[in-house]
């Protein structure tokens, strides 16, 4: 019992954060303002710490979660995630009057689900995990409920997520039915034993599942809810779901597909291959046609999707490694990029159109710094972040034989470089085009910056002490 | 003779009719419907199989389906108010203010 329990001390931690953090809304004073917020990175930082001190104990609790290596690196990465959110978000939800309570504790709860779903060795535990993070992300998407575009992106993101989960579920059905069992071990070792080849239940399985991550993970031709979700939603909201919903996602896929279906590589690995080409040349050729930085953003998500599809492919330890790696800094990036598009927005004006990034350098010099930081890391350049995660993940196909889909990763990288750098350039090279006194950053903001910035270089030179961490975590699982 | 492939057919045409359902949008109602169908659907495998294989699990999975379906009916209805306020209708072709 006491090991159960301490298996799942991160999430505990999270959830009964969540919890407070909705209770001491309502309790508070009228006039006043708790900084709720603060609960919120008092509680993340308490799931880190929990998360590292269970490190390379490889506990289990009730029989359905592990607390092993791979899930407590992502457990960590989704609380820099959160840490970040929060960070940026204290100042922008007092000015666009969102509910601070339901909007912290629906992010908290968010994280929460995807804690779970990283750590969930049942599929029905992921299912239900998946669904305690999508339906926090779903009402964080409408929160806003002025907003017209809010409502509708909140409603097609929830009907498609729906419709994706019934795919998802059905194909856990027919796992059981294989299997008999919804543990992952149970499915890998009776698709293992399988000795005439897989049966037509568990190819129509296997599909299934594979249709409703990559939903999920918004692969093409499953991608068509990502760029209105992404427009429509808060963007602080935008940088969240594309970061954290991402990783739990991959968290999820890797262990299913990597474990359970594992015996199958040989039948998934076309299929996925398929996906992953199609995701990263649509990904990136789109994105290069939008003139919305947050559609653009979207579609750069979508590619980098396509990237980490490819670390899955390759499935050898420098790609799941990899993979996390890429996780981790892809989600400290993107964060911070939406968190500064949150910070530069006013109440008239959304600042997310490419030209309104014109001249910025001259206007509020630390931000475009910032943000020339986080499309440099987006777009793969050295000595960032983003560099040496691509670097991991495209040395494993090329060591593993998938050539191919190494050279279409390198060659969309660089066209997405364009989209990226046509921002940088249009921040530094341009006259200014509208003079307004720029307010104060929140310190809060500032935080956040500084500490997404220290990541992506620690991570970009020194990559070797996370990588080394992240080769650990997968050895144990598969 | 009732087997159990008849009650995975009868789940198969159910989850099918809960699918073009999403496809063939008229209504902002009928989609959530649909989604309903298809959980179901799903629910009727899970039974079946359960029962085929002699353990209870099938059935105890139902019961969490049925209430992450609870749960997911009440956001789904809450949006659809959202919108409505918005726009005053429920037709899904209304909503096109961000490219569909």
């Amino acid at each position: 019992m006491m090991t159960d329990l301490q298996a799942i001390m991160p999430i505990l931690i999270v959830t009964l954060t969540a919890i407070v953090t909705m209770v001491a809304e309502s309790f508070q004073p009228r006039g006043e303002r708790v900084p709720l917020g603060g609960l919120g990175l008092i509680g993340l930082t308490g799931a880190a710490v929990a998360s590292v001190l269970l490190w390379g104990r490889d506990l289990t609790g009730f029989g359905v979660m592990r607390a092993d290596n791979f899930a407590l690196f992502i457990n960590v990465t989704l609380c820099a995630i959160g840490v970040l959110t929060i960070l940026f978000s204290t100042s922008v939800v007092e000015r666009e009057r969102i509910p601070s309570g339901e909007y912290f504790a629906l992010t908290l709860f968010g994280i929460s689900g995807m804690m779970l779903m990283a750590g969930a060795s049942d599929l029905l535990v992921i299912f239900l995990a998946l669904e305690v993070m999508s339906l926090s992300v779903y009402v964080l998407t409408g929160i806003r409920r002025s907003s017209e575009a809010g409502a509708e992106a909140a409603f097609k993101y929830f009907l498609l997520g729906a419709f994706s989960s019934a795919f998802f579920l059905y194909g856990i059905a027919f796992t059981y039915g294989v299997v008999g069992s919804t543990r992952l071990e149970q499915v890998a070792a009776t698709l293992a034993s399988q000795v005439s080849g897989p049966s037509v239940m568990t190819i129509l399985a296997l599909a299934l599942l594979l249709v409703g991550f990559a939903f999920k993970v918004s692969a093409v031709p499953f991608h068509m809810w990502t760029p209105d979700a992404y427009e429509g939603a808060p963007t602080l909201v935008t940088g969240f779901m594309s970061t954290g919903v991402k990783a739990a996602a991959f968290a999820a896929f890797i262990r299913v597909f990597l474990s359970a279906f594992e015996p199958l590589h040989a039948e998934w690995a076309p299929i996925v291959s398929a996906l992953a080409v199609a995701t990263m040349v649509l990904g990136t050729t789109v994105g290069v046609a939008q003139s919305n930085v947050k559609r653009m953003l979207a579609y750069s998500s979508i590619a980098h999707g396509g990237y980490l599809l490819v670390g899955l492919i390759a499935a050898n330890s420098v790609g799941k490694a990899g993979m996390l790696f890429y996780l981790a800094a892809y989600g400290v990036t993107n964060v911070a990029a939406f968190g500064v598009m949150a910070l530069l927005s006013t109440d008239d004006h959304p600042h997310d159109n490419v030209r309104d990034f014109a001249g910025l350098w001259h206007r509020r010099p630390a931000l475009a710094a910032a943000m020339t930081v986080f499309l440099l890391s987006l777009g793969g350049l050295p000595p960032t972040a983003g560099f040496v995660a691509k670097w991991y993940v495209f040395a494993a196909a090329v060591q593993e034989g998938y050539y191919g889909l190494a050279i279409i990763g390198m060659l969309t990288s660089v066209i997405s470089v364009y989209f990226y750098l046509r921002i940088v350039v249009l921040m530094y090279m341009s006259e200014d085009v509208a003079v307004d006194p720029a307010p104060r950053l929140p310190r809060g903001a500032v935080a956040g910056l500084a500490l997404a910035t220290l990541a992506i270089f620690y991570l970009g030179v020194l990559p070797t002490r996370v990588i080394n961490l992240a080769v650990q975590s997968v050895q144990g699982l598969f | 003779m009732i087997t159990l492939n008849h009650f995975l057919l009868l789940s198969a045409l159910l989850f099918s009719i809960g699918t073009a359902g999403i496809f063939l949008r008229r209504n902002v109602i009928t989609l959530l419907l649909s989604v309903e169908i298809m959980l179901n659907a799903v629910n009727l495998t899970f039974v079946a199989l359960g029962r085929f294989n002699g353990s209870v699990e099938g059935q105890i999975i139902t019961f969490f389906v049925m209430t992450v379906a609870a749960a997911e009916a009440a956001v789904g209805l809450a949006l659809v108010i959202a919108l409505f306020r918005h726009r005053e209708t429920l037709s899904p072709d209304a909503f096109t203010s961000l490219k569909w």
